[in-house]
């Protein structure tokens, strides 16, 4: 059996962990990750607090387990509103072209005009900081991304000759659609939800940590790291634990995503 | 090459003009009379009846939106509940700190990433592609805030060298204004490399494999010849590309550094007015950066057939 | 033809991919004289790319000198320091590669480009450099050469890029000049300009070529010497009429069974309606609302008329640009013509809906891209059967019946139903692309270059069995391929088009015999007829020598 490559390797593993720490967390943390104690303030890591606690004495372990799984859910809940949204959108004007696809990405694009976070940030001053409010956010601000790829991937495979067979055949255009198109659209849109899931994170932590993310005191890796800002002389712990978490679990959807893509687009890999 | 450039400036025209529909639009979906919400707290009836009349909310949408749009062309972008200030000269000198990090940061994180990402391709699979791979791959990987909370922890407290809170202009203040500004422009910096070098290395490799790489080769032109001679230029395209989109998601996403490092600039500007429900701010940030980077964007891709001809041909 | 010693002498050259991959290259030996043009001919796979780039000492990264020498001027080049290496290439020895839209840099002046080899191999000043590189564009047929010292490749058609291509190489002097498929991505017309502007150019530099192609025909017109190669072996070499007419290997006796021969012309029944009439059809392109002008579209077919018998194989010939694909498109229904009409069985198939389906179920078409025409997730079963859906009145067991039926008859039997398209060579794409034309029965395909994308003896099989079913089941058809060669194997009757109208049209007896336009007559004498001779071998000739050529300026 041959063995992945080392990039899906590593990559796996640290998204494996992640989603395992986020299930499992669902279920049982080592301490509640809300109960206050203020004989445990900030503790350095030790036995009892494997990594220490915080000002309030909550164990800093189990608030980042608590993190991980609202991290893992709202990028999920947003990965899939934006590629949901996004792909509708990108199929219908694909497909219908002319004047009502023109008009539809001067929109879109107008949309992808507000960079980064920025559209994001608007909503969010609309809609307000909440859980589903960022998931709303989120999922608005990448869906045009998605809209373009997919409308590019329909109009590229529109090319193809399978698919003038497919008229000649006598197939109806929503056929074609249907049975030919739309599946070739998966491969790309995979790879695209998988790196979208790493900036879906890396928004809603640098959300968090602006104080625009889930509201206190339910933690997320951002808020922790923004809380952990006044203390980060006497309990350098609380600024190191969040963003190692961040960091490994961004490291890992890279490598994951470069393995994909590498496997779909061998091109790259070699100078043939 | 004019019509090229007439075109692309041409285009950009409907993307500002539904932008600014959008962010209109967006304002006004929050509920509530919009001039009570323009004034805050501080309104008196005599002021809110005023403002009605001025913004004309008792005409049709597509009125007001003109009355706002005329405003808007003008200059005119209201005034700060908050600070009483003109918002449009407010968002200026905030830009103005923003713009100094940013730039410098992406200038820097050019110059060394586009020659590394170069050399990387060059050098594919060796020992050194592998390893400026993995310090890219896991530079990018690293949130800006952690990053710039790392290097203040470092270099701010454990070393003592950098200050750690505050800003003094430049202007005032040379040397003091520097030193502020080190750190949040090594935190972009850092991050950036990571995404550029990828980027270069990637365009790169796919160059490489071109038939004329291998002509200039059978020329019998050295190696270093043939790679910034005829592969450079080539590649360099879709880079140059890529740094317009890095400016323009730093010019939203700068403002988790600016939180770090307690930098008053427009990051935290609009940060500070969204808690604060200083709409006339948030709505002029808004447009403000979606129409920087529209125009960033306009002046890279007017740039892109330095790099392939082919462009402008269309 | 004096016994001077071997400018290039290759003995034994083994290259594998990695140490102990594949074995590519096989112990391969060949030599090319001075002033000499030696061929290389083998099909993909056959290692002669990589033979040739090696001679350079392009060994690509993957794959290893394993054994052999390659001896250029007496020195050995596998072994030779690299700065010597660069000082013999584009002094001693140039390269022309195969695609003339990526082998010049896009993003560097003409000039300048051409101008490189000459600041690195020789002592001139820029003036001279200029003068020099002027006179070769002129030579190579470039009409306004200090326009195009200034211009960027894009600029430029493909056959003129080839031509800049020769100018940079030949600008040195080369001893050796290497031609990796230098005609193949081009036009059948140009290709013939383009491979005499090289043989008169090294001929008068006393450069000796060594030619690589798939095209046996070409290299046996150019070539005083061929090398067989066919999976990584020299299976035979010598001089090229010995080769051509007694064949001592199986793989050259393949080689030149596949090349395109004459049947005997058919007698068909004749009909008072024909199957499928095209009547003045126009077909436009393009029209755009631009910012500034409405932008003018393009008309791709200016009135085209013709008429297809009842079981009859009709060819429509042309270069690119001829308008010929465009033409099967609006045939098939694929495109929506400005003008004319199309009747098939007599009825005008636009003007009822009931008509428009009668034709749209019995015409079918098979396409070029054997990579580009299957779904890529479908399996092979899905992808023949998948025509039946639209047939009323056959129920499931009959409809796996038919698709059983009809893998069988194109040769793809057991197992392959179960198969997807990347499992499927080239050859065998293209039968389950015929096998889904022909699952309905239908009485009339369109086929275009159905077999352009395939190697030459994957052709002849695919050709055969094109024939076969043609004959089996009797549904016209409407050939469409600039490969006159082919058109001289299958037709029955032949239309040659150019600029999007008919030249000339006739039986294909007519055509190849009595030729009467220009443009026919050009074709024609790029394109070998074959006789066969008494030792299984063939005699090539070569048809009207005196239309077109090299000499002229190109406006191609």
């Amino acid at each position: 059996m041959k063995l992945p490559a080392p990039n899906a390797l590593v990559g796996g593993t640290l998204i494996g962990t992640l989603g395992i720490v986020a299930a499992v967390s669902a279920l049982w943390t080592p301490y509640d990750p809300l109960r206050l104690s203020f004989r445990a303030k900030l503790a350095a890591p030790s036995a009892m607090h494997w990594l220490g606690t915080d000002e309030f004495g909550r164990d800093v372990l189990s608030r980042l387990m608590a993190g991980a799984a609202t991290s893992v859910w709202i990028s999920l809940l947003t990965v899939a509103l934006a590629v949901s949204l996004g792909t509708v959108i990108g199929l219908f004007s694909g497909y219908v072209r002319g004047w009502v696809d023109r008009t539809i990405m001067a929109f879109n694009d107008a949309l992808l005009a507000f960079p980064g976070i920025l559209l994001a940030l608007g909503l969010l001053a609309v809609v307000g900081a909440n859980k589903y409010g960022i998931i709303l956010a989120l999922g608005i601000a990448y869906a045009p991304s998605v809209a373009r790829i997919v409308r590019g991937t329909v109009l590229s495979l529109r090319e193809r000759e399978f698919i003038s067979a497919s008229r000649v055949m006598g197939n109806s255009e929503g056929f074609t659609m249907a049975r030919h198109i739309l599946p070739n659209c998966i491969a790309p849109l995979t790879v695209l939800a998988t790196s979208m899931f790493g900036w879906v994170l890396l928004a809603e932590s640098s959300l968090s940590f602006l104080g625009l993310g889930v509201p206190p005191p339910a933690p997320t890796w951002g808020n922790m790291l923004a809380g952990s800002r006044p203390y980060i002389g006497q309990a350098v712990w609380l600024g190191i634990f969040p963003g190692l978490c961040i960091s490994l679990t961004l490291l890992g959807i890279n490598l994951l995503g470069d393995a994909l893509r590498d496997k779909l687009d061998p091109r790259m890999r070699g100078a043939r | 090459m004019l019509r090229f450039a007439l075109t692309r400036i041409l285009m950009s025209v409907p993307t500002l003009l539904i932008v600014s529909v959008s962010v209109f639009a967006l304002i006004r979906l929050i509920p509530g009379d919009p001039a009570s919400l323009m004034l805050g707290d501080l309104a008196t009836p005599a002021s809110i009846a005023d403002l009605q009349a001025r913004l004309g909310l008792d005409q049709s949408l597509p009125v007001q939106f003109g009355i706002w749009f005329g405003n808007l062309l003008k200059g005119d972008l209201g005034q700060s509940i908050n600070s009483q200030q003109a918002v449009l000269p407010l968002i200026l000198q905030r830009f103005w700190i923003s713009a100094q990090i940013v730039l410098v940061a992406v200038a820097l994180a050019s110059f060394v990433a586009v020659p590394a990402g170069v050399l990387a391709a060059w050098k594919q699979d060796t020992s050194l592609d592998l390893s400026l791979v993995a310090v890219a791959t896991l530079l990018l990987s690293i949130p800006t805030f952690w990053l710039g909370l790392l290097l203040l922890l470092f270099f701010g407290l454990k070393l003592e060298w950098l200050p750690v809170v505050g800003y003094v202009s430049i202007a005032e203040n040379p040397v003091a204004g520097i030193l502020y500004l080190i750190m949040p422009i090594m935190t972009l910096f850092l991050h950036e490399i990571g995404v550029i070098l990828r980027m270069a290395r990637a365009s790169t490799l796919e160059v490489l494999r071109l038939d004329y790489i291998t002509h200039a080769r059978a020329k019998g032109l050295t190696e270093s010849a043939v790679l910034w001679n005829h592969a450079f230029k080539n590649a360099f395209g879709p880079t140059w590309t890529l740094i317009g989109l890095v400016l323009g998601n730093l010019l939203g996403g700068i403002a988790v550094v600016e939180t770090v490092f307690t930098i008053p600039g427009l990051g935290r500007l609009l940060v500070d007015s969204i808690f604060a429900r200083d709409y006339p701010v948030i709505q002029g940030c808004m447009l403000f950066v979606a129409f920087t980077y529209v125009l960033v964007n306009l002046v890279i891709d007017l740039c892109y057939p330095i790099f392939d001809p082919r462009v402008s041909a269309q | 033809m004096t016994s001077t010693k071997p400018l290039l002498e290759v003995d034994g050259l083994t290259l594998r991919i990695g140490a102990s991959g594949r074995t590519v290259v096989n112990d391969v030996s060949f030599s090319v004289s001075p002033g000499e043009i030696v061929g290389i001919v083998g099909e993909s796979g056959s290692g002669k790319t990589l033979a040739a780039r090696a001679v350079m000492g392009f060994i690509p990264p993957a794959v290893r000198l394993i054994s052999g020498s390659i001896r250029f001027d007496g020195e050995e080049v596998t072994t030779m320091a690299p700065k010597r290496l660069r000082a013999t290439r584009g002094a001693k020895v140039g390269m022309v590669f195969q695609e003339p839209m990526t082998s010049l840099n896009p993003s560097m002046l003409i000039g300048r480009q051409l101008e490189e080899g000459l600041a690195l191999h020789r002592k001139l000043d820029a003036a001279g450099r200029r003068e020099l590189i002027l006179d070769m564009l002129r030579r190579v047929g470039i009409r306004d050469p200090e326009g195009a010292f200034n211009a960027y490749p894009h600029q430029y058609s493909g056959g003129m890029r080839q031509r800049i291509m020769l100018a940079s190489v030949m600008l040195l002097k080369p001893a050796l000049l290497l031609a990796d498929e230098p005609t193949t991505a081009l036009d059948a017309v140009v290709q013939r300009d383009v491979m005499e502007l090289m043989v008169d150019l090294t001929k008068e530099n006393g450069t000796a070529v060594l030619l690589i192609s798939h095209d046996l025909g070409m290299v046996a017109r150019y070539c005083s010497r061929i090398v067989v190669m066919c999976q990584g072996d020299v299976v035979e070499q010598g001089r090229s009429e010995d080769i051509l007419a007694r064949p001592q290997h199986s793989y050259t006796r393949k080689l030149l069974a596949a090349m395109p021969h004459r049947e005997p012309a058919r007698e068909l029944p004749d009909t008072a309606t024909p199957l499928v009439s095209v009547d003045g059809l126009v077909v436009d392109y393009g029209g755009r609302q631009g910012f500034f002008r409405k932008e003018q579209g393009k008309r791709a077919l200016h009135g085209i008329s013709l008429s297809v018998k009842p079981g009859e194989v009709v060819s429509v010939v042309g270069g690119s640009g001829s308008g010929k694909t465009t033409l099967g498109h609006a045939i098939a229904g694929l495109l929506k013509p400005s003008g004319g009409e199309i009747r098939f069985n007599g009825k005008p198939i636009d003007k009822s809906d009931a008509a428009f389906w009668d034709y749209r179920l019995n015409c079918q078409m098979v396409f070029q891209d054997p990579y580009s025409s299957l779904d890529p997730r479908m399996t092979i079963g899905e992808l023949v059967g998948e025509p039946l859906r639209l047939v009323k009145g056959m129920g499931t067991a009959e409809k796996k019946a038919r698709l059983q039926e009809v893998l069988g008859e194109v040769g793809l039997g057991d197992g392959f139903a179960e198969r997807y398209p990347h499992e499927l060579s080239g050859g065998q794409r293209q039968r389950v692309a015929i096998a889904r034309a022909i699952i309905r029965r239908p009485s009339f395909v369109i086929a275009d270059e159905p077999v352009s994308a395939l190697d030459v003896t994957v052709r002849a099989q695919v050709l055969e069995l094109f024939a076969e079913l043609q004959k089996k089941h009797g549904f016209s058809c409407l050939f469409i391929s600039h490969d006159l060669g082919v058109v001289e194997q299958v037709s029955d009757r032949v239309v040659v088009m150019q600029d999007g109208r008919i030249v000339e049209e006739g039986t294909r007896d007519q055509i190849f015999d009595a030729p009467r336009h220009d443009y026919t007559r050009k074709l024609l004498s790029a394109v070998p007829g074959l006789e066969s001779t008494q030792d299984g071998g063939v005699r090539l000739f070569w048809r009207l020598a005196d239309a077109g050529g090299a000499t002229a300026i190109a406006n191609a």
